[in-house]
């Protein structure tokens, strides 16, 4: 029955995106195209991976506002090793990766031993993090041409590394949530965390983890930013953070925690990353863009929840 | 098609308003959650100015045809009359304009207000189009707490400070603020001491008086014999009798709603094997428990008894880990070695388990599934792949769970919050029964539980005695421990008052030891 309510749901969102890309091949003879399918390949690997770090905190019941940040400064360090100081790509990456775990640890660890709501310590990091990408750069755009080409490369049909990285994570977080004994303590954590915590299970653990995992995602995410850029900017993955929790909230991950699912994030990301494509093609302005993207992701959460009220409503359930 | 008994004796019975018809009728009222019919055509007339009890097991659907008279729920199919005239509520609100008025089982005081605020959240007294009237806000709170004998709470506190006991009341004077012709009250003394539950009993009688048409569902025979004038009988959503609740023997009763006659009561386990289970020294935590020792053994079933207050709760929650214990120590079984429970998971990995008083805040994960809250306490793992689920052996083994505790459920998809209370509370206790437990820890394991659930959850508890587990249970309910228990710690203000044998416990020496600690004037 669990599969099948899931099913429905996930039926509607492949629905959603499949209506959005016959609307603008409609509009846009060009839109329909393998170009079209690379460059919306190409955007999604950072926003992708942010939103399945997102999906983790917020069925924990949590959210991160700092993962456009923690995305800079992985995309810093790694400036800072590689163009600065001559540092080899692996160790670089390493590094990057450290950074951005140490941010999440930060949050998870300030959320759990001060019993500080996540909004307001993640917050705090949005802000602080960005100011030591800053520092750590300089406040420069280091340049680093093809050091991450590998990322870019496109070994499977014009899709990048990059995005099928972002496809593979996108499984194995999807089978972390629904088939361990972590994605089912994370799910409990999130509805009930006193009733959780009084069936053994450990909240600290759960939180402290997925903001780990959050942070690690978004130090990802920051990589594949500067593979796709050749450089490292600071200001880099502004407002990905907005991006991240629309992607899951499309994909109908609640903010009350509790329910959420990877997949249907990852098309939540597809569905924006072919909005902003397909309106790029129509020549729209950044602010029509805007609205329009606005529009859409209140009217498809909106939709779901008409069509989940529907379907109780309707249901007669085989027991 | 219907099993209603037809009785004589109910044309006979008192209508104190006399002259007029009965207040509320109830028709054919029918009402299904998904596949899962839960009215099939209930008729019910409640009379004017009389108590009228309601009881029935799990699923009965008493608390579904009181939420459907309240507004809260919607009906399928069927009519109400009120006073005669058709009755729709579409809404709480709208019930309560009409003068019908529910006070719900679980609890629903909003902790950040004021204990005034809640009390009259649905009118609360504005001036300037807005503004809340402090002043009249108090008094016509005062005037409330004073109905239901809270004379001493000040409005102004906040809810939050007061226990789930107070609350109750708290949540019946709420009721009792509007001036109402049906009170609907589900199981109001659940989690009452017996002086409050006079109160109560007091107040209903007066509002009985002045011709409120009180519907009063409870699980407590005993209650309704002292109060009621009428008792019904669902069983399957429908009525199967409505009897003058005076003249009407328990026995009866229980065999009614269960459709069957009932088997005699079990015997007592007591701890004839004197194998320690778990010690506890000088146990304080808290500013509830004040240096508690006692010794729970292997196959016995161990009560804790005493006030709202008395430290039951804050104790069993400090054995389980999930308080700090500030001194004291703990031992397990015959260990040499003390255990500090560092956490609940620690304790849950030593062999403890812990059913929570408050259920719903607690216990539940409320939307989630009936599977998914049976399973949580152990998942099944694969063997080759540390920390990944077996989910087939984990569909197995709730679903034999399920239905080995007889827990009513349209699916194991099903959000547990749908479900009837005594079905809750068997998977809330059942979820633990995959695990090895040397120790349950049960606070008020059969709180808001009808009588059927209930036999189940003791059948259940006494097994457990049986295999050699040590089974500690807090309860206010003297009867419970004197049916269940093999021994009896009666606790006041934190610390032990009392130890009792079942030839040695009586209600007034119960009381005497609940009531010791509040006697003496503490020195130093």
């Amino acid at each position: 029955m669990l599969r099948l309510r899931g099913t429905a749901e996930f039926l509607f969102l492949a629905l959603v995106l499949a209506v959005l890309v016959g609307l603008f091949s409609v509009l846009n003879a060009h839109f329909w195209s393998l170009a079209t399918l690379q460059t919306v390949t190409n955007r999604i690997p950072s926003l992708a991976l942010a939103a399945l770090g997102m999906t983790f905190v917020l069925i924990a019941g949590g959210i991160d506002l700092s993962v456009g940040s923690v995305s800079a400064v992985a995309g810093a360090v790694f400036g800072w090793c590689v163009a600065d100081h001559g540092v080899p790509v692996a160790v670089a990456v390493v590094a990057a990766m450290g950074a951005s775990l140490l941010c999440g640890l930060v949050n998870g660890a300030l959320v759990t031993a001060l019993r500080m709501p996540s909004f307001i310590v993640t917050l705090g990091l949005l802000e602080g993090a960005r100011g030591v990408a800053y520092l750590v750069t300089n406040s420069q755009t280091k340049y680093l041409g093809e050091r991450l080409g590998v990322l870019q490369a496109t070994p499977v049909g014009g899709l990048s590394v990059g995005f099928l990285l972002a496809v593979v994570l996108t499984g194995v977080a999807h089978f972390a949530i629904t088939r361990t004994v972590f994605g089912r303590h994370t799910i409990a954590v999130g509805t009930n965390e006193e009733a959780a915590r009084l069936v053994g299970v450990s909240p600290t653990r759960i939180r402290v983890i997925v903001f780990a995992l959050s942070g690690l995602l978004a130090g990802l995410a920051g990589l594949c930013h500067v593979a796709r850029l050749g450089a490292a900017d600071p200001n880099a993955g502004s407002g990905l953070e907005l991006s991240a929790i629309a992607a899951a909230v499309i994909g109908g991950t609640s903010l009350m925690g509790g329910r959420g699912s990877m997949v249907a994030t990852f098309v939540g990301v597809l569905i924006i990353a072919t909005l902003e494509a397909g309106l790029a093609h129509l020549g729209a302005s950044e602010p029509v863009k805007r609205v329009v993207t606005g529009f859409v992701i209140v009217s498809a959460v909106a939709a779901e929840s008409v069509r989940a009220r529907l379907a109780s409503r309707s249901s007669l359930l085989p027991s | 098609m219907s099993s209603r008994v037809d009785c004589g004796l109910a044309a006979s019975l008192p209508r104190l308003m006399s002259g007029t018809g009965p207040r509320l009728q109830v028709r054919t009222l029918k009402k299904s959650f998904g596949a899962n019919a839960v009215l099939r055509g209930l008729d019910l007339e409640l009379a004017a100015g009389e108590i009228h009890a309601l009881i029935g097991g799990n699923g009965a659907g008493k608390s579904t045809l009181s939420k459907i008279v309240a507004g809260i729920e919607t009906r399928d199919a069927g009519e109400l009359l009120l006073e005669g005239v058709p009755f729709a509520p579409r809404s709480r609100r709208a019930a309560q304009a009409a003068g019908v008025v529910m006070v719900l089982q679980e609890l629903s005081v909003l902790p950040t207000l004021s204990v005034g605020e809640n009390l009259l959240l649905s009118a609360l007294p504005a001036r300037f189009g807005g503004v809340i009237d402090r002043k009249r806000l108090r008094a016509a709170a005062r005037a409330a707490l004073a109905r239901v004998g809270l004379d001493g709470l000040d409005p102004d506190s906040s809810a939050s400070a007061l226990g789930i006991g107070y609350q109750q009341l708290v949540e019946i004077a709420a009721g009792l603020a509007q001036e109402c012709r049906v009170l609907i009250l589900d199981e109001p003394t659940a989690a009452l001491t017996g002086a409050e539950v006079e109160t109560l009993f007091i107040l209903l009688r007066e509002l009985r008086a002045k011709g409120t048409s009180l519907l009063y569902i409870s699980h407590r025979l005993d209650e309704i014999a002292a109060l009621a004038d009428r008792v019904s009988v669902l069983r399957d959503g429908q009525l199967v009798a409505t009897l003058p609740a005076r003249d009407t023997s328990r026995e009866q009763l229980i065999a009614l709603m269960a459709g069957e006659t009932s088997a005699a009561s079990a015997n007592f386990p007591s701890a004839s094997r004197r194998e320690l289970a778990l010690r506890v020294v000088d146990l304080h935590a808290g500013a509830g428990v004040r240096g508690v020792s006692l010794d729970a053994y292997a196959g016995e079933i161990l009560g804790l008894g005493g006030l709202v207050g008395a430290g039951r709760t804050e104790l069993l929650r400090a054995i389980f880990g999930a308080d700090r214990i500030s001194r004291g120590s703990l031992f397990l079984g015959a260990e040499p070695t003390p255990f500090a429970p560092a956490s609940t998971r620690a304790a849950v990995a030593a062999g403890f388990a812990f059913v929570p008083e408050d259920r719903k805040h607690h216990g539940l994960f409320g939307p989630r599934g009936v599977g998914f809250n049976a399973s949580i306490a152990r998942l099944p793992l694969r063997r080759f792949l540390p920390g990944w689920l077996d989910r087939r052996a984990e569909t197995t083994e709730t679903t034999s769970l399920l239905s080995q505790l007889q827990v009513r459920h349209a699916s194991a998809a099903q959000p547990i919050a749908e479900l009837s209370g005594g079905n809750q509370q068997k998977v809330v206790i059942g979820r633990w029964l995959h695990r090895d437990v040397r120790v349950w820890l049960l606070d008020e394991p059969t709180r808001g539980v009808d009588v059927a659930a209930r036999r189940g959850i003791y059948a259940l508890l006494r097994e457990r005695a049986a295999t050699g587990a040590a089974v500690l249970v807090a309860s206010s309910d003297y009867e419970e421990l004197a049916t269940l228990c093999g021994r009896v710690v009666v606790l006041s203000r934190g610390e032990v008052a009392g130890e009792f044998t079942p030839a040695t416990l009586t209600p007034a020496a119960f009381m005497a030891a609940a009531f010791r600690g509040f006697a003496a004037t503490p020195h130093n």
